[in-house]
């Protein structure tokens, strides 16, 4: 407070007027002091971003194993990487995994994470509290999740089959993670878990900034319960909705953890998705190159939606 | 203010419904929500109940952990205690070398008049979508030249891949509510623009450090491919990387896995209890702004 008062009663035009040569100097001297605030995240972001970006193009274009960290050779190849990938006999069930993972995890999460979020909305006694307490399985670290789900859905012992088998669903134990059948589906069912706390913080925004009246012009006309969610949450959200989708989709192709905790991409490759490969062709087969033409086809998927990504978001803000 | 809008609006919604339905108790969706809750967190509830049951490779735990067992703990300490301690160093590290980066480009985008900020935020955007294992496969190469696999700083640095975009976005969203004349009668006052940040803008966005600071740390402590790929010794091992290894092909301690497990998972329960506030403010903020 004494600051303020005591630089309203020096006449600012004083040191103005007195010699605009220094305060060019001054002035570009501070423009220069300006970019230094930003020059260390730049160039966080050029090395730890920017770098890997090029070097994934470039490793993909090379011979890039093993020996080349003995040797430091790396060979040009062209594209006989990506050849390598797309002829390979992993690539289509990797491409079919991906987007039956992604697609699945999404649908489960956005349903639940709709559901809880509209039922959140309504003010109750600690309302705000459990759905804070809601938020935990998406901060734990996701092999903690990985670790936990593979004591349940264990075939003999685990809760779920013993649960299943006491009421009757089953006859005989799931085998949840062993067999090619169920795998990916167990897989997409945890990955469920892990996303509907996200889902359910985003949409539960989205649903608070839905103003009141129109609810209340909606129910003047008759319009509650389903059709006042048709007619007024459900197009109010759009925005929301898509920015939802999208961020899901972006961060779900990328799942490795959850994957290679719970079946380390099998039985049988049955969960084997781009990410997986992307991982196993470098760093079990050291196969740099080829793990690099995974990791590129992957962010060529992740930069399509990125780019819907963008053009929702704006679409949120304009709105 | 939710009283006050409940009670403007009682007597209209009375004449609307004339005793078509009768109110429904809120402590009935209390209810209700507790349940959902304990669906959505039985898993959690399982693995503290599974960490403390005889140790052995079979789960034949009952509902309750009737007669608990700390063997597993004791395992756990035993052999995952420096992968904990890795992980407390490292994650710590990730806040500070985070925060130290994200909060001056925070402010330099929130409040200078550059002509190219748009694009930076778009970067930036676009930097927290890349895969990180692209993230993985460039720096194993680059980290193996420069002696960085199996260190510290090596995993510091991978890490906060995940946090400084973050912070940068969390920071920038509130720093540009912070009126431009509070930093102004500073620099009139003598101020550099160095001091001016660290006397009146560090403090005043104190919160959103808070918010960006404990993202930062849950983050880290939670990274898997950057200890997965970036340590090929036992020197340096997150513990995130000690459950895996116990995940194997068939899990023959299931007590002590489900205690490493346990005591991974304190940070985020502690942090969730103890500073809701700001973990609430992180997880609306980040994603969509």
């Amino acid at each position: 407070m004494p600051t303020i008062q005591r630089s309203a009663l020096q006449p600012i035009a004083v040191p103005q007027t007195r010699n605009t040569l220094s305060a060019r100097k001054r002035f570009s001297q501070e423009n220069l002091m300006k970019i230094l605030f930003v020059v260390p995240a730049g160039l966080y972001i050029a090395l730890f971003f920017g770098y890997p970006v090029v070097k994934n193009i470039t490793m993909s274009l090379q011979e890039y194993t093993t020996r080349t960290f003995f040797t430091g050779e790396a060979p040009w190849v062209g594209f006989e990487n990506y050849v390598t990938v797309f002829s390979s006999n992993l690539f289509s069930p990797a491409l079919l995994n991906t987007a039956l993972f992604t697609i699945g995890s999404i649908a489960g999460q956005f349903a639940i994470g709709l559901a809880l979020a509209s039922f959140f909305k309504r003010r109750f006694p600690l309302s705000n509290f459990l759905r804070s307490m809601l938020l935990l399985p998406w901060l734990l670290p996701l092999i903690v999740g990985s670790a936990t789900w593979r004591s349940i859905l264990d075939q003999d012992s685990g809760i779920l089959n013993r649960f299943l088998e006491a009421i009757g669903v089953i006859q005989d134990p799931v085998p949840w993670l062993t067999s090619p059948a169920v795998a990916l589906t167990a897989v997409v069912l945890v990955n469920i878990w892990v996303g509907i706390p996200f889902n359910v913080t985003i949409l539960y925004g989205g649903l608070q900034d839905i103003p009141d009246e129109l609810y209340e012009a909606a129910a003047l006309d008759g319009a509650t319960g389903w059709k006042a969610f048709r007619h007024i949450t459900w197009p109010n959200l759009q925005p929301v909705v898509s920015v939802v989708l999208v961020l899901g989709v972006v961060y779900t192709i990328k799942v490795l953890d959850i994957i290679l905790g719970l079946t380390n991409g099998g039985p049988a490759n049955a969960t084997q998705t781009l990410a997986v490969r992307s991982y196993q062709e470098s760093f079990i087969d050291f196969e740099f190159g080829v793990g690099a033409a995974y990791s590129n086809v992957l962010i060529l998927i992740s930069l399509l939606f990125a780019i819907i990504y963008l053009r929702a978001n704006r679409r949120a803000v304009d709105e | 203010m939710t009283t006050a809008a409940a009670i403007k609006l009682r007597p209209e919604s009375h004449k609307k419904a004339t005793g078509s339905r009768q109110p429904v108790h809120p402590g009935l969706f209390t209810a209700l929500g507790v349940v959902f809750l304990a669906i959505m967190l039985f898993p959690i509830y399982w693995m503290v109940n599974a960490s403390l049951q005889p140790s052995g490779n079979t789960l034949t735990a009952g509902l309750f952990p009737t007669n608990p067992h700390f063997g597993g703990y004791e395992t756990a300490i035993s052999q995952q205690g420096r992968n904990l301690v890795t992980s407390l160093i490292v994650s710590v590290g990730t806040v500070l070398f985070s925060l130290a980066i994200a909060a001056p480009a925070a402010y330099a985008l929130a409040q200078f008049r550059f002509r190219w900020i748009n694009v930076a935020l778009l970067v930036i955007l676009v930097s927290q979508m890349i895969p990180g294992i692209v993230i993985a496969n460039a720096l194993y190469a680059a980290y193996n030249d420069l002696g960085l696999l199996n260190s510290i700083p090596g995993l510091i640095l991978a890490d906060a891949t995940h946090a400084i975009p973050f912070a940068i976005l969390i920071l920038r969203a509130f720093m540009i509510g912070i009126p431009p004349s509070i930093v102004e009668a500073a620099r009139v006052d003598g101020a550099g623009l160095v001091r001016a940040f660290f006397s009146i803008v560090v403090p005043i966005s104190r919160n959103s450090l808070i918010t960006a600071g404990l993202f930062s740390f849950l983050f880290s402590w939670s990274d898997f491919l950057f200890a997965l790929t970036l340590t090929t010794t036992q020197d340096v091992r997150p513990v995130t990387l000690g459950i895996y290894q116990y995940l194997g092909s068939e899990v023959s301690n299931w007590s002590a896995v489900m205690a490493t497990a346990v005591l991974s998972s304190l940070p985020a329960i502690v942090l969730l209890l103890i500073a809701q506030k700001y973990i609430a403010a992180g997880a609306t903020g980040g994603a969509v702004k």
